[in-house]
C-alpha cells in the first residue's frame, strides 16, 4: 500500500513537472499574446494541481496535508481568475486576439 | 535505488529551469501584458517550489510561506491589472527599435 501510494505520488509529481515544462516552452515559443496566455494558464493550473496532489499523497493524514489543501484550493480559484482578468484587461486595452503567424519573433 | 528525495530534488531543478524561461519571457515580452502573465506564472511556480523545498528539507513549515506567497501573488496581479485598466497605450507591442509608450508601461510595471 505504501509503495503503491509512493508510485502514484511520483507519477503525479513527474506529470506536473512535465506540464510545467510544456507551459514554459509554450510561453516562450508561441507567437501571440493570447496563445501564450492559453499555454501559461492551462499548464499552470494542471501543474499546481498535480504537484500539490503528489505531495499530499506523500505526507498522509497530517497537518501539512491540510495546508497543501488550502494552497491547492486557493490556487485553483485564483489562477483562472487572474488569467480571466488578464485576458479581459488586454482585450479592453486593445490587444488583438488574431494570431500573426507570419511574423517571426 | 532512487528515493523520494531524488524525485523532490529533480522536480525542484525542473521548476528552477521553468522559472528561468519564464523570467526570460518577462524581460523579453513585447507588450506589458506578457510581462504581467510571466510574473504571475513565476509566482505560481515559486509557490510550488517552496512546497517542494519544504518536503525536500524535511521542514513542512515552508507551506505557510507558500500559502502567503500565493495570496500576495494573486493580489499583486490584480492590482497591476487594475492599474492598467483602460490605458490603450499599454497594449502596444514594442518595436525592435523601442517605442515610447511601451517602455513607459514596462518601467511603470517594474
Amino acid at each position: 500500500m505504501e509503495t503503491m501510494l509512493s508510485w502514484i505520488s511520483t507519477l503525479c509529481i513527474g506529470l506536473g513537472v512535465f506540464l510545467g515544462v510544456t507551459g514554459a516552452v509554450g510561453i516562450f515559443r508561441l507567437p501571440n499574446f493570447f496563445t501564450r496566455l492559453h499555454a501559461a494558464s492551462i499548464t499552470d493550473s494542471g501543474c499546481a494541481f498535480l504537484i500539490l496532489f503528489g505531495l499530499m499523497l506523500q505526507s498522509g493524514l497530517t497537518i501539512p496535508t491540510v495546508k497543501l489543501c488550502f494552497i491547492l484550493i486557493f490556487l485553483l480559484i485564483s489562477s483562472p481568475t487572474a488569467t480571466h482578468a488578464l485576458a479581459k484587461t488586454a482585450l479592453d486595452c486593445g490587444a488583438e486576439p488574431t494570431p500573426h503567424l507570419h511574423e517571426e519573433r | 535505488m532512487i528515493g523520494i528525495t531524488h524525485i523532490y530534488a529533480g522536480a525542484c531543478l525542473a521548476l528552477l529551469a521553468i522559472m528561468g524561461i519564464t523570467i526570460f519571457r518577462a524581460i523579453l515580452g513585447p507588450s506589458a501584458f506578457d510581462r504581467v502573465m510571466a510574473v504571475n506564472m513565476f509566482g505560481t511556480k515559486t509557490v510550488l517550489l517552496l512546497s517542494l523545498l519544504g518536503f525536500l528539507s524535511g521542514r513542512p513549515d515552508f507551506l505557510d510561506i507558500a500559502l502567503v506567497y500565493a495570496l500576495v501573488n494573486f493580489l499583486s496581479t490584480i492590482a497591476i491589472l487594475r492599474f492598467f485598466e483602460g490605458r490603450t497605450s499599454v497594449a502596444v507591442e514594442e518595436d525592435p527599435a523601442g517605442g515610447a509608450p511601451s517602455t513607459k508601461a514596462s518601467s511603470s510595471e517594474e
